[in-house]
């Protein structure tokens, strides 16, 4: 069973060496993190938080937009990309089953997917503590940040390969992946947040609001972040909002949706008949 | 000895349109089958079904014992789909390192398996550059993988030239010696009848012939044809005795049943000083292919 799982996975990283999916996403997490980390620099001193820990806060933003698109381009195509060229039905003839061959390209692409977080907050955390000899204190939110970060990437693998396997065609996986970040990432919060601001202080807030941020893994994931290195001063909006939300509850979230995603993903690709 | 392959009474029907109805096979241990029937007739869903990749509506298929798709079935049945492809970005030795990894087996003897089919040149080149001649040997070479007890091959020899083709039947029949079945979709009707053991005639999803091409033959019982020249001037003597014959150019065209055949020939050998030649045709593989795929209003 491992032996299977490695075997697609080694095939998947060769695939993504060639394709230039490892060069594109470092490419894209050290840009972004460089420009945040040389942005993020100005408030250090009001706040009285070491330099590291805000630059962990503001990545931390910067990755509940990147690493979920990262991971939904690199795997949108993971089944429907198998349908349309026409290799799945010989893959499935092997005996491998379905979970293995998700399994393996899961394990792929969140190593691509560490490689690009490491070198991404690496490169922001090298500035921060060169430029501050205090920074050592936030190593353990850029941990906790590294580790989280993994977790969100593998719920929104997951929920590609799903989309993938629903769609059967690599454009319109392709489609239904933009989508979904668009809606899970950019409208929700705006949603939530037009809401919270109408419901002014009711029900919806004290009730309703801090489950639909658990509820959402991107909301979930920058919550734990936050709530946990208490620098919810740092971050504005949602986070701020919803400080009163335990910190257990987001953990939870954190943890549970990658099992929710990939579940989902199997069972979808259980359905896929070549 | 019992059948590798058995099919009882196999229907699959897509959206009401039966694909196949009530086909029944069996392939035994080192025979080779081949599998005929026009575009269309049920040969890619049949073999899909052996594979376990779609299911059967009803009927009972049986794979080494086991049920199709199960993991028993699926350690010991080799494929070659139609137009065997690829990820593009892989070399071809990666990808069958990967396959071979698949049936846990070593990879060292990736090289080997490659070198089999005559690759071992291309072996660090992308499959995007291959082509389609090479993708289909990429083909074989992992449907050589381990020592498969089923073969399940469709088209196997499409886009391959004529000295790859032989190579490639040279070793189905050393898998055949091994004990291996072999079950081979064709269109190239001369050579799978040089190299199977058996026919099988599918037309609009039902199995209408079965057996080797001699049997097939008898069964059809089409028309054997002669050719016959006659000596100069005596065309109306051989045209009085065997007044079915018609004159096309300077030879005479005569057809007669397959029992007929030896009486014919004995009214023939009668006239041998008025006749300098004679040609018997018997009726082509593709007569036979024809007269069995049409056959129930197809």
């Amino acid at each position: 069973m491992i032996a299977r799982i490695l075997a697609t996975a080694m095939t998947e990283a060769h695939i993504a060496r060639r394709n230039r999916w490892v060069l594109i996403a470092v490419a894209l997490m050290v840009v972004f993190s460089l420009v945040l980390s040389a942005v993020g620099a100005a408030p250090s001193g009001g706040l009285g938080a070491d330099r590291l820990s805000v630059t962990v806060a503001s990545l931390t933003s910067l990755s509940v937009y990147l690493v979920p698109l990262v991971a939904l381009l690199m795997s949108f195509d993971a089944v429907a990309g198998e349908v349309e060229r026409g290799t799945l039905p010989l893959l499935l003839t092997y005996p491998v089953a379905r979970w293995e061959i998700l399994a393996g390209k899961l394990v792929a692409h969140t190593g691509i997917l560490v490689i690009a977080l490491i070198a991404g907050y690496g490169a922001a955390a090298l500035i921060a503590v060169v430029n501050d000899p205090a920074a050592a204190a936030g190593f353990g939110a850029l941990w906790r940040l590294t580790w989280t970060s993994t977790l969100l990437g593998a719920t929104f693998l997951g929920i590609g390969y799903a989309l993938s396997s629903l769609a059967q065609r690599a454009s319109g996986a392709a489609g239904l992946a933009i989508g979904l970040w668009l809606g899970l990432v950019v409208l929700y919060d705006l949603a939530l947040l037009a809401a919270v601001v109408a419901d002014d202080g009711g029900t919806f807030t004290t009730q309703f609001f801090p489950a639909a941020l658990l509820a959402n893994p991107a909301d979930a994931f920058r919550l734990f972040n936050l709530t946990a290195s208490q620098a919810t001063a740092a971050a504005s909006g949602i986070g701020a909002a919803a400080a009163s939300v335990a910190l257990w509850k987001s953990l939870l979230s954190v943890l549970v949706w990658p099992l929710i995603a990939l579940g989902l993903a199997t069972r979808a690709f259980r359905k896929v008949e070549p | 000895m019992t059948s590798t392959l058995t099919i009882s009474h196999l229907t699959k029907s897509f959206g009401g349109v039966k694909a196949l109805s009530d086909v029944s096979l069996h392939v035994a241990p080192g025979e080779r089958v081949a599998l005929l029937g026009h575009n269309g007739a049920g040969k890619s869903t049949l073999m899909k079904v052996i594979l376990g990749l779609i299911t059967a509506d009803s009927g009972e298929v049986s794979v080494c014992g086991a049920g199709p798709g199960g993991p028993i079935a699926r350690a010991k049945v080799a494929y070659l789909p139609e137009n065997a492809t690829f990820h593009s970005a892989l070399t071809g030795l990666e990808q069958i390192t990967y396959y071979l990894r698949l049936r846990g087996e070593r990879t060292s003897g990736a090289m080997a398996l490659l070198d089999k089919v005559g690759l071992g040149h291309a072996a660090k080149r992308r499959i995007g550059t291959y082509s389609k001649g090479m993708r289909q040997r990429v083909g074989l070479a992992q449907s050589l993988i381990g020592h498969p007890d089923l073969l399940v091959l469709d088209e196997p020899t499409s886009g391959l030239d004529p000295v790859s083709r032989r190579d490639f039947y040279e070793l189905l029949d050393g898998l055949a010696a091994e004990g291996a079945a072999i079950l081979l979709s064709s269109h190239a009707l001369t050579e799978v009848e040089a190299r199977t053991d058996r026919l099988l005639i599918l037309s609009g999803g039902q199995m209408v012939a079965t057996g080797s091409l001699p049997e097939l033959r008898r069964e059809a019982a089409l028309p054997v044809s002669m050719h016959i020249t006659a000596i100069n001037g005596y065309d109306a003597d051989i045209i009085s005795i065997l007044p079915n014959a018609i004159r096309v150019g300077s030879a005479l065209h005569l057809s007669c049943s397959q029992e007929g055949k030896l009486a014919t020939l004995a009214k023939i050998a009668n006239l041998k000083d008025k006749v300098s030649d004679i040609d018997v045709i018997p009726p082509s593989l593709e007569d036979i292919y024809s007269h069995f795929s049409r056959r129930d209003g197809q």
